[in-house]
């Protein structure tokens, strides 16, 4: 029985080793270990073996088939981690083809702007707000202390619908509208379309976008329009941007300013884009004209404001070295694609 | 405004700086200097030289051979001008020197200029050059005495060897400023050199005014009546008699001619030296030719025809202000004087004319007339009765000093009385405040000093002085210190009030996650005028009835093509795909988020319901289904859990009548989408099939939530069931889904189809349909006879709509 047990185990080893195959093992474990297997034909004979002698065969029985599982699961392993091996190989790619894109589409550029000033003023407490494309006269212009027989209305090239019904000149009549409400402090940019009779050339446009400021709250300061819009600039521009405050005239604000910046092409060293001057033009501001205080409601010996006017296709012009102002219209995919 | 900087210099004596300096201190107060040029840009090595001798070239019949004596030597040099003459002085560039011009050519002057060598002409050698006007970058504008052709020749006196760039009032700086509308005083010379004294912090000097002799008393002469006192504020008229019309000295052609002004006789040039000046412009009129001597100034009648003094006729209206005499209209108000009183060369007597009108109506009517002048757009800004007070007066004494003619005493006038000065509180406290500045009230007391504004002590006010109109309260105040302190030495802080949230409205977070969508599935952004032509309507085969063909139109467009607002949103799409299209772009797809403007009434009263659109246009690759898919995700994304339906009645008269369909939502219509109809798409020369799509962003933001609610992941398996049908042609998809949805109740999971033929094997007039059905309950794993009393429901539906299950 013994001698039997070890022929078993060793014939079983032998196939074992010379399995080439997973397929192979399969048909070893069964011959050997299955029900009709030869080890199992051995336990099923224990009944001719004598009872106190059961107990040794059994054990020896066991420890047989315990090797030959051995045997099989590392013969099995070996295998698979060849085939793994060589499955592998055959696997190589060329890892310099070119790769899978999604194809996505482009925001236009106007829109990656107005989203970065957005996400400018919205950190600084901003709230931006809408307002008509068609307005009436007395936002666009009245309430801004542009009453009917200012040049200034001359200047702004208005499209009229009507007597008292306008295309917006400008994104400040949303200003006197948020005013008016009459919630106090106020912080809010107001981005959209504004109209003005230009023919379209690569500099002008008659329909184009501002992005409108307005804060009003007790104690706004000069001082605090420069340092915020020296904030916005900076985020803008990059963190080295300098700003220069130059005194000019709108007729909602008073004290008004044109802020330029230190040109981001050179540096302020002077180029074609800054004309050589190493400073650019990028918005006109100002401290609310007491008088557009008093129109909207607010009482100016309370409360002081500063409102800001940024026109978004002269930054994207200029971030994004756009030489004619009629790309932005016309679509072309391969002008978008850039962006 | 143009002026140079030797003419701010006559008032502003110690002013030194280069002209960089200047530009940026100006700039920084608040005059901004545009640009300026040297008008000795080019000019180099030039020097008065006087011809000694003439003599012919030996081997050229145009050409003359001339020793010139220079100064420090004589030098030969050869010329064709045919205007030299051995005696005259002339200017000669020396060997090595530059000329901003070449006397013949036109156009601009070459950047860096013509540099004069040493030569020799027909072999005769030339060491130099005489120089014509044009060559030293001027004209015979701005020089009337220089001949028409030929070498400029300075008068007898001039001294040989000086510098002859000099010599002609050319070593001086141009400066162009851009002067803002409140600013009226900076239209003038010496509203700017106020400003350059107080920039620089030296004395101001302004001319003083003093007539040495006048005589007889100008009511013997005139009597001036205003009729209109709105329109004509005040008119103010002098008298010079016995006038001599002759050339104007040197320095005022120099000053007027760089300026841009051409200079004519006295007469003229003082009237317009003085408009310089001052910023008054004053009208000068040949007293002999006023009838009456009276002077009435009142409105026009309407249908007056009028002919100014370029001779032209004018139309007139009663809006339009004229000054007349006892019979006849002769000027217009503030615009230009007529050709019935026009000065000629042989005038004995002059009145002068200083008026101020009310600026809107010199704008209007000018506008109306189609005739602006440089005298009404200094009109239109409003002058102040002072000033023009001041200017007639200068204007006497320039006559007097120039030799011109004898002043007449006295001032006729009418009108209303000057307003009385304005006064402002003083409030530095309240500046610094406002400014955020910590400046001391004597340095504040120093400005307005500079800027001749009176601060009266006992008052504590500001008196505003008549040409500082623009100054009307605290803020104005507050800006002529901050300007004078510097804008630079301002502090810069961030506001420190009561701190506020920042946002962005709901509205533009839907029209960030539509952007977000439509780029995802290779979208790109467009943007297209608010504003088109009516012939779009027709392009896209609206019916005559349409509300959509009922725009907002504007009174006065650029043109027809952009005269409508728009109603509906696909022509700026529909244009750029043409664009692209016709440049061979493959594969675009393009959206727009803009607004359409419907009026509620016509004409408009109120203002028009702005409504966004979200318009998706595409061509190339994809299809129908592309579009919808891209809907059905920006729903699902924006909370639009629901299923949309899709109404293939949509009738849209631009799409495919068998590819449109309405979208709607809860039974709201929200937009619709479709391939564009062949026609429509050769109204806009697509070759293609394009597809579009538009919804109505104002319903979607209405239904739109950013609200979710977890609701567990299902502990009981699913159970799915195919069905696979043969159904008429005719019954859409939606419609068997609409009975899966309806019947599958509760237990229904989810469907989706995944089979779709039609062709062999399926009998005419019927498609092969087949669906994946997923039952699942939350409570239970479902049995067979559950599944089985759900599907005998669908089928039951199904089977009332002839469609029969495949075997």
């Amino acid at each position: 029985m013994k001698e039997k047990l070890e022929q078993i185990r060793e014939e079983a080893l032998r196939q074992i080793r010379e399995a080439g195959a997973l397929e192979g093992l399969n048909e070893v474990r069964v011959g050997f270990l299955g029900k009709k297997g030869r080890l199992t034909a051995v336990l099923k004979s224990m009944k001719e073996v004598a009872p106190e002698e059961r107990p040794r065969v059994g054990q020896l029985v066991n420890e047989a088939r315990e090797e030959i599982e051995k045997a099989l699961e590392s013969a099995r392993a070996g295998m698979e981690q060849k085939i793994l091996e060589e499955r592998l190989q055959t696997e190589v790619i060329d890892v310099t083809l070119p790769g899978k894109k999604n194809r996505m589409g482009h925001r236009h550029p106007n829109t990656i702007t107005l989203e970065e000033v957005e996400r400018i003023f919205i950190g600084m407490g901003y709230e931006v707000v809408e307002g008509p494309e068609v307005e009436k006269d007395y936002y666009n212009f009245e309430a801004m202390n542009i009453p009917a027989d200012h040049p200034a209305r001359d200047e702004q090239d208005t499209f009229y619908i009507s007597g008292d019904i306008l295309l917006r000149t400008q994104t400040s009549p949303v200003q006197a509208r948020v005013m008016e409400q009459g919630r106090l402090p106020i912080r809010m940019i107001a981005p959209g379309r504004v109209f003005r009779s230009d023919e379209v050339d690569a500099t002008h446009s008659p329909s184009f976008h501002q992005i409108e400021g307005l804060v009003v709250d007790k104690n706004i300061t000069f001082a605090d329009l420069k340092g915020t819009l020296a904030e916005f600039a900076k985020e803008l521009f990059g963190e080295d941007t300098r700003v220069k405050f130059r005194p000019h005239h709108f007729p909602f604000t008073e004290p008004s300013a044109e802020m330029d910046v230190s040109c981001f092409k050179c540096k302020g060293a002077g180029c074609r884009f800054c004309k050589g001057s190493g400073w650019i033009e990028i918005l006109g501001c100002g401290m609310v004209h007491p008088r557009v205080f008093e129109m909207c409601g607010i009482d100016p010996n309370e409360y002081t404001g500063f409102a800001f006017g940024v026109g978004l296709e002269r930054i994207s012009l200029l971030k994004y070295e756009i030489d004619d102002m009629r790309l932005l219209y016309e679509n072309d995919i391969r002008f978008l694609n850039q962006f | 405004m143009n002026t140079t900087l030797s003419w701010i210099r006559a008032y502003v004596p110690e002013l030194s700086c280069t002209d960089q300096e200047y530009c940026d201190a100006m700039t920084l107060s608040g005059t901004k200097v545009e640009g300026y040029e040297r008008t000795d840009k080019n000019l180099e090595n030039i020097v008065i030289g006087q011809i000694l001798k003439i003599e012919k070239h030996p081997d050229a019949d145009k050409l003359i051979v001339c020793q010139v004596d220079t100064g420090k030597e004589t030098i030969q040099i050869v010329t064709g001008a045919p205007n030299v003459k051995e005696g005259d002085k002339v200017p000669v560039v020396l060997d090595g020197g530059r000329v901003a011009g070449s006397a013949h050519a036109d156009g601009p002057l070459p950047e860096d200029g013509i540099v004069i060598k040493e030569g020799k002409l027909r072999g005769v050698s030339s060491a130099g050059m005489m120089c014509s006007i044009e060559e030293l970058g001027s004209s015979r504008d701005m020089y009337p005495e220089a001949p028409e052709n030929g070498i400029y020749i300075f008068p007898a006196d001039a001294a040989v060897g000086a510098d002859a760039i000099e010599a002609l009032g050319l070593r001086d700086t141009v400066f162009e400023y851009e002067i803002t509308s409140n600013r009226v005083d900076c239209y003038s010379v010496l509203g700017i050199a106020r400003e350059a004294a107080a920039t620089f912090r030296k004395p101001f000097c302004p001319p003083v005014v003093e007539i040495q002799k006048e005589h007889g008393d100008v009511s013997d002469y005139i009597h001036v009546k205003v009729q209109d006192k709105e329109l004509c504020t005040r008119y103010l008229g002098r008298v010079c008699t016995d006038i001599q019309i002759a050339p104007s000295p040197e320095w005022m052609q120099r000053r007027l001619a760089a300026s841009g002004i051409r200079p004519i006789n006295n007469l003229v040039d003082i009237t317009n030296y003085v408009m310089e000046e001052y910023g008054q412009p004053m009208h000068a009129y040949d007293l002999d030719t006023i009838a009456g001597r009276r002077i009435i100034v009142r409105r026009a009648k309407d249908g007056d025809v009028f002919t100014t003094l370029d001779g032209q006729e004018r139309k007139l209206d009663g809006d339009v202000l004229m000054i007349c005499d006892a019979e006849k209209e002769i000027g217009i108000a503030g615009i230009m004087g007529g050709e019935n009183t026009m000065i000629t060369d042989d005038v004995k007597t002059v009145l002068f004319e200083a008026a101020t009108f009310n600026g809107a109506n010199i704008r209007k009517s000018a506008k109306r007339i189609g005739l602006r002048t440089e005298a009404s757009g200094k009109f239109e800004k409003g002058l102040e009765p002072r000033n023009a007070e001041a200017a007639i007066n200068r204007a006497c004494q320039l006559i007097e000093e120039l030799g011109c003619g004898r002043v007449v005493g006295g001032m006729a006038q009418d009108g209303a009385s000057p307003a009385p000065l304005r006064e402002i509180p003083f409030e530095p406290e309240r500046i610094n405040r406002f400014l955020g500045t910590n400046i001391e009230i004597e340095e504040m007391l120093a400005i307005f000093r500079r800027l001749e504004l009176d601060y009266q002590k006992e008052k504590n006010v500001i008196v505003i002085p008549p040409f500082r109109q623009d100054l009307e309260g605290f803020a104005d105040i507050a800006e002529e210190v901050a300007r004078f302190y510097g804008y630079e030495r301002i502090p810069a802080t961030l506001p420190n009030g009561e701190a506020t949230t920042g946002k962005l409205p709901f509205k533009l977070r839907i029209e960030e996650k539509a952007r977000d969508i439509a780029e995802h599935w290779g979208f790109s952004q467009g943007m297209s005028y608010s504003f088109e032509s009516p012939k779009v309507f027709d392009r896209l085969m609206l019916p005559a009835d349409s509300p959509l063909r009922e725009p907002v139109t504007i009174a006065n467009p650029l043109g027809e093509d952009f005269s409508v607002m728009r109603t509906i949103s696909l022509n700026g799409i529909l244009n750029s795909l043409a664009v692209n299209y016709n440049r061979r772009n493959k594969d675009v797809r393009l959206y727009e988020l803009g607004n359409i403007y419907l009026p509620k009434s016509l004409p408009l009263t109120e203002l028009p319901d702005e409504r966004m659109q979200f318009t998706l246009g595409m061509y190339g690759e994809g299809d129908f289904y592309t579009l919808k898919g891209l809907i059905e995700q920006f729903f699902d994304t924006i909370g639009l859990k629901n299923r949309a339906t899709y109404d293939p009645d949509a009738g849209k008269p631009f799409l495919h009548p068998g590819r449109q369909a309405l979208i709607l939502y809860e039974n709201e219509e929200t937009g619709y989408l479709g391939e564009l109809h062949p026609q429509a798409a050769n109204a806009y020369n697509l070759g293609t099939r394009v597809y579009v799509a538009v919804l109505d962003m104002p319903k979607i933001v209405a239904l739109a939530t950013f609200d979710r609610k977890y609701t567990g992941i299902a502990r009981y398996p699913a159970v799915t069931r195919d069905l696979s049908m043969v159904v008429p042609r005719e019954v859409l998809a939606g419609q068997i889904e609409a009975v899966i949805v309806q019947r599958g109740g509760k237990l229904l999971e989810s469907f989706h189809l995944f089979d779709l033929y039609e062709g062999e094997q399926i009998r005419e007039g019927f498609k092969s349909m087949a669906y994946s059905i997923t039952f699942r309950a939350q409570d239970r794993t479902l049995e067979d006879n559950d599944i089985a009393a759900v599907m005998k429901k669908i089928l039951n539906g199904l089977e009332a709509m002839n469609i029969e299950l495949r075997q």
